[in-house]
C-alpha cells in the first residue's frame, strides 16, 4: 500500500479517523456546549489546553514527518484582512452556538437537536459564502495577502524553538488555568 | 446552582490526553490522507448539494466557489459522517446518549425556549461558518491543523477567535446574568 492513501480506499479511512475524532471530541466533553461556553467565560480551560496540546504533539511529530519526506505542509494564506474578519465572525458564532463544527457533529451523534440546527445554519452560511464568494476574492481576500507563511520563514527563528517554547509555556498556562478554574 | 456546576469533577479524558491523541490523529491524516484534519471545507462543498434545490444545479455548477471545491464523497466528507458516529458511540458508551433542545447554560441565560434557542443557534451556526469561509477553516482545520505546521495565517487566526469569542463570554455570560432565564422559568 502506498502513501498517501487514494481512491476508494481513503473513504473508509475518513469514516474511521473521522470516527476516532469525534470519540475524543465527546470522551473530552469537547461537545459539550457547557464547555465550550466556560472556556470562554474564562471558567474552564479544557478546550485551550486540549487545542495547545494538539499543536504542540501534532507539530512536532510532523515536523519530523515533513523532515523525512513523509508528510507534506498544507499552509493556509495569510490573507490578513479575510482571516481577521473570519476569526471575529467564527468566535462570536463559536461563542453563541457553543459549539465548533466539529465538535457539533459529535455533539448531534450525542443526541443534540440544537447543535443539529446550528449545523443546518453553518450549511447555509456556507451557501451565502459561496453565493458571495466572487465579491469577497477581489474586495476581502485580496487585502493583506501575504501568502502561505510560516513563523519560521518571517522570524528566522527554527521550529523547534517555536515548539520548545510552547512545550515550556504549557504547563505555566495549566497552572494559571487551574487557579482560574478555582477561582470561578 | 454555580458551585455543583464547579465542583462536579468532568469523567473521561483529560484535555491534555484528548490534544495529545488529536495531534497523534493528525500524523496520521498527513500520512495516510496527504490532509490535515479539518471539518468546513468538506462542509461547504456538501452545502453545494444542499444548494441544488435552491440554486438550481446550473447555478452551483458555475459557482466559483464550488467549481474549486465541487460536492462530493471524500476522505475528507466521510471524516465528517465518523465525527458523527464517534459522537454517538462514545455518547452511547458512556450512557450519555440524550436528547438535548436547549443546554444548561443558555437555559439559565435566556430561558427555557425552544424556539428562541434553535433561533439563535442557527444564526451563529451561518455567522461561524461565513467567518471559517472567509478565514480559510475552522478551530480543528485552521487554528490546530495549521497552529501545529506554525502557519503565520493560522496563529492569527487562533488569537482573534478566542479574543471574540471571551468577548462575547463575558459580555453575554456574566455570573450576575445566569439566574434571569430561570426566573423566566
Amino acid at each position: 500500500m502506498s502513501l498517501p492513501v487514494v481512491g476508494p480506499l481513503s473513504l473508509p479511512l475518513g469514516v474511521l479517523s473521522g470516527f476516532v475524532f469525534g470519540w475524543i471530541l465527546h470522551r473530552a466533553r469537547l461537545a459539550d456546549t457547557t464547555v465550550i461556553v466556560n472556556q470562554f467565560r474564562l471558567r474552564d480551560f479544557t478546550l485551550m489546553k486540549a487545542m495547545l496540546t494538539a499543536i504542540l504533539v501534532g507539530g512536532i511529530g510532523v515536523l519530523f514527518l515533513h523532515r523525512h519526506g513523509l508528510a507534506a505542509y498544507h499552509i493556509k494564506p495569510a490573507n490578513l484582512l479575510g482571516v481577521a474578519i473570519g476569526g471575529v465572525l467564527f468566535g462570536i458564532g463559536m461563542a453563541v452556538l457553543g459549539y465548533c463544527p466539529g465538535s457539533g457533529l459529535a455533539a448531534i451523534g450525542a443526541g443534540s437537536i440544537h447543535a443539529l440546527v446550528g449545523t443546518a445554519g453553518m450549511i447555509a452560511g456556507a451557501i451565502a459564502y459561496a453565493l458571495s464568494f466572487d465579491w469577497l476574492r477581489t474586495h476581502i481576500l485580496s487585502v493583506g495577502a501575504l501568502g502561505p507563511l510560516r513563523l519560521p520563514d518571517i522570524t528566522g527563528i527554527p521550529d523547534l524553538v517555536w515548539f520548545a517554547i510552547l512545550a515550556l509555556a504549557l504547563p505555566a498556562l495549566f497552572a494559571a488555568a487551574a487557579r482560574g478554574e478555582d477561582a470561578g | 446552582m454555580s458551585s455543583s456546576a464547579r465542583t462536579r469533577r468532568p469523567t473521561g479524558l483529560a484535555p491534555y490526553l484528548a490534544g495529545a491523541a488529536i495531534g497523534v490523529l493528525s500524523w496520521a491524516a498527513f500520512v495516510v490522507a496527504d490532509e490535515p484534519l479539518g471539518i468546513t471545507t468538506a462542509l461547504s462543498a456538501l452545502a453545494g448539494w444542499a444548494a441544488l434545490p435552491l440554486l438550481g444545479a446550473e447555478a452551483v455548477a458555475h459557482n466559483s466557489y464550488w467549481a474549486q471545491d465541487p460536492p462530493g464523497f471524500s476522505y475528507a466528507s466521510l471524516f465528517l459522517v465518523g465525527v458523527v458516529l464517534g459522537g454517538l458511540v462514545s455518547a452511547a458508551a458512556a450512557g450519555r446518549l440524550h436528547l438535548e433542545t436547549v443546554p444548561e447554560l443558555w437555559r439559565r441565560r435566556f430561558g427555557p425556549s425552544r424556539a428562541r434557542r434553535f433561533t439563535a443557534a442557527f444564526l451563529a451556526g451561518a455567522i461561524e461558518m461565513y467567518g471559517a469561509r472567509l478565514a480559510g477553516g475552522c478551530t480543528s482545520g485552521h487554528a490546530i491543523s495549521g497552529g501545529l505546521q506554525l502557519a503565520l495565517s493560522s496563529w492569527v487566526f487562533a488569537i482573534v477567535i478566542f479574543a471574540a469569542a471571551i468577548g462575547v463570554g463575558r459580555t453575554v455570560y456574566p455570573e450576575s446574568a445566569l439566574h434571569r432565564g430561570e426566573e423566566r422559568s
